[in-house]
């Protein structure tokens, strides 16, 4: 019983990296209909920059990590206003395709500026030590995580529900025309909705530097949990995101402990039968 | 007139190689035939029938473990290759009857996840499969029909005779695929479902029937591999592996016959010239696939043919 408490609070922590990166992707793809296969290079790039400043150049942790996810959103800035944007009337296809692009190089671009070894910094010393649960040591910086995934699921819910910029993407969201008919500036919108989510996959791997591994090619990797967790909530459903990082988190915690052969197989079944029973997810309309 | 020349001449070119080239040289040609044979495959989903599969390596798989487990049991090539390629006939009709359910992305995630379970039963199902160790010492077994011939395969020259006859049979079947009414009905469905569905036609049939040819054409190429190569991995099922086929036809062209041919050809000379002078190959590969995603859709055949890429 112990045993199930306690993987059930590692799984909440890795759900909430998860639900950082799917959240930008869910976004992204809600408002500009881009599925951006690129989003998990974001979030290596999130995590390359802070082992950069804070790692390699000592600067502080927390100035750290908002100088990268400032980082990431300049590329994503890029990626956004000389790409995405002359491909939108295109297939779905080709915008899968030129991020897909855009994997390849920032994966090459990471091997090149920082080496093709794994990095694994330092966790910062005001993160050590461990709280006691159900009698055991849990690691006090997998609390923090938990606690700054939920943080930041009420920021944005409030930024999308309250705000007035909340209000135009979700009108744009919904009918593009008519949007920039009543005077919504549609493609400066674009540009800030996709920097937005790029600066959420950065968060996601800016905090992952402490305790994850930082290597080239875990963009690829992250991507493909993100796209099961965007499917099982639904694509472009926030809350569905939100619900699909906890399902994806916590079977993957038991499941590593329960069925290690199947763990793996038993995720990508439940996204497809997902996709085949409900393909707009588990909590689309 | 002109065309059939040229076809005849490569073909002559192509069966005269081993007189020319190297062993090196056969090596490589043999993968490009094989990644076209893919890619074709790949192209009559994409390209004719407008559904982008990021799962195709699963069907790969599929061809090269059945052929491996036939040659390991049964050492004769031709029923080796023959039946990995229904093995992987009778898997996509299974699976492409639960994925045409959807298009556009949606198929595309769908395909993901699927190739994706192949993968982790490769990688897990260990008394099958071996595990992430793969399947070894696959013999590459003489290509026999008892009591009429048998043809001892350990030259390369031989092996690279049967991979160009089985390529120049894909390739043939592949034209006669698309230039037929079922061929044509598919194009149709590509470029308007509602139109296609109002004149009667069964959309889920032929959207069925896509899929399923191309996941033969991936189970041939992966039936040809583990001859060559007598082991077969689990990274053959990984979607990293779905997106060969699908970078080569978009170097190619994608609305073009000859445009996957033209790209497996490309990707593979561009890598070997590549790697020569940087490591970072998959950058240019990068580089080379958002400039022609920004500008080139129609792909290299678009270029140097007037016909095609006004698409």
């Amino acid at each position: 019983m112990e045993t199930l408490v306690f993987q059930g609070l590692v799984g909440l922590s890795v759900s909430m990296y998860l639900w950082l990166l799917a959240a930008g992707l869910t976004i992204v793809f809600g408002v500009l209909g881009v599925l951006n296969f690129a989003h998990g290079s974001l979030f290596m790039l999130g995590a390359y920059f802070t082992f950069t400043y804070y790692g390699l150049w000592g600067v502080n942790f927390w100035l750290a990590i908002a100088l990268s996810l400032l980082s990431v959103a300049v590329v994503g800035y890029f990626m956004e206003r000389f790409f995405l944007r002359h491909i939108y009337h295109l297939d779905h296809a080709y915008q899968l395709l030129l991020t897909f692009g855009f994997i390849l190089i920032f994966d090459d671009a990471a091997k090149m500026i920082w080496g093709g070894v794994a990095k694994i910094p330092a966790m910062p010393s005001f993160f050590e030590g461990t709280v006691s649960v159900v009698g055991r040591p849990f690691p006090f910086y997998n609390l923090f995580i938990i606690g700054t995934g939920l943080a930041v699921a009420i920021v944005v819910w409030l930024l999308f529900e309250k705000t007035w910029w909340g209000k135009m993407v979700r009108a744009s969201a919904s009918d593009r025309e008519m949007a920039s008919a009543i005077g919504v500036n549609i493609p400066t919108l674009f540009t800030g909705v996709f920097v937005f989510g790029a600066m959420l996959a950065a968060l996601g791997g800016a905090l992952g530097t402490p305790v994850r591994v930082v290597a080239p090619g875990i963009g690829a990797a992250m991507i493909i949990q993100a796209f099961i967790i965007t499917v099982i909530g639904g694509l472009g459903n926030l809350k569905g995101a939100f619900v699909g990082a906890i399902i994806v988190g916590t079977l993957s915690a038991y499941g590593i402990l329960l069925f290690p052969v199947f763990e793996l197989f038993l995720i990508f079944l439940i996204m497809a039968v997902v996709l085949m029973v409900k393909p707009q997810g588990l909590f689309g309309g | 007139m002109k065309t059939r020349l040229a076809i005849l001449i490569l073909v002559v070119l192509l069966a005269l190689l081993p007189a020319y080239a190297g062993k090196y040289a056969l090596y490589v040609a043999i993968h490009i035939l094989l990644l076209s044979i893919f890619s074709l495959g790949f192209n009559l989903l994409f390209g004719y029938t407008g559904l982008l599969s990021f799962g195709q390596a699963g069907f790969y798989a599929v061809g090269a473990y059945g052929c491996a487990k036939i040659l390991l049991a049964y050492p004769s090539l031709l029923v080796g290759i023959v039946g990995g390629v229904v093995i992987a006939g009778a898997v996509s009709l299974l699976l492409g009857f639960l994925c045409i359910r959807h298009t556009r992305i949606y198929f595309s995630m769908l395909t993901l996840s699927f190739g994706m379970m192949i993968f982790s039963l490769a990688w897990k199902w260990r008394d099958v499969t071996g595990g992430d160790d793969g399947l070894v010492g696959i013999p590459r077994a003489p290509l026999e029909i008892p009591g009429l011939f048998k043809i001892n395969m350990a030259p390369m020259e031989n092996y690279y005779y049967v991979v160009l006859a089985f390529a120049i049979l894909a390739i043939y079947l592949f034209y006669r695929i698309v230039h037929s009414p079922m061929g044509l009905t598919m194009q149709g469905i590509r470029d308007s479902e509602t139109r296609s569905v109002c004149i009667g036609i069964s959309v889920r049939k032929y959207r069925l029937l896509s899929f399923t040819i191309a996941g033969m054409y991936a189970g041939l190429a992966g039936a040809l591999l583990p001859p060559l190569e007598s082991t077969v991995t689990p990274p053959l099922a990984h979607w990293s592996h779905s997106a060969e086929p699908v970078l080569a036809t978009l170097l190619g062209g994608v609305y073009s016959f000859s445009g996957p041919i033209v790209g497996s050809v490309l990707f593979y000379l561009l890598k070997d010239i590549i790697v020569r002078f940087t490591e970072y190959w998959q950058m240019c590969l990068g580089i080379i696939v958002v400039v022609l995603v920004m500008g080139f859709r129609g792909g290299v055949v678009s270029i140097f043919s007037r016909k095609g890429g006004q698409r």
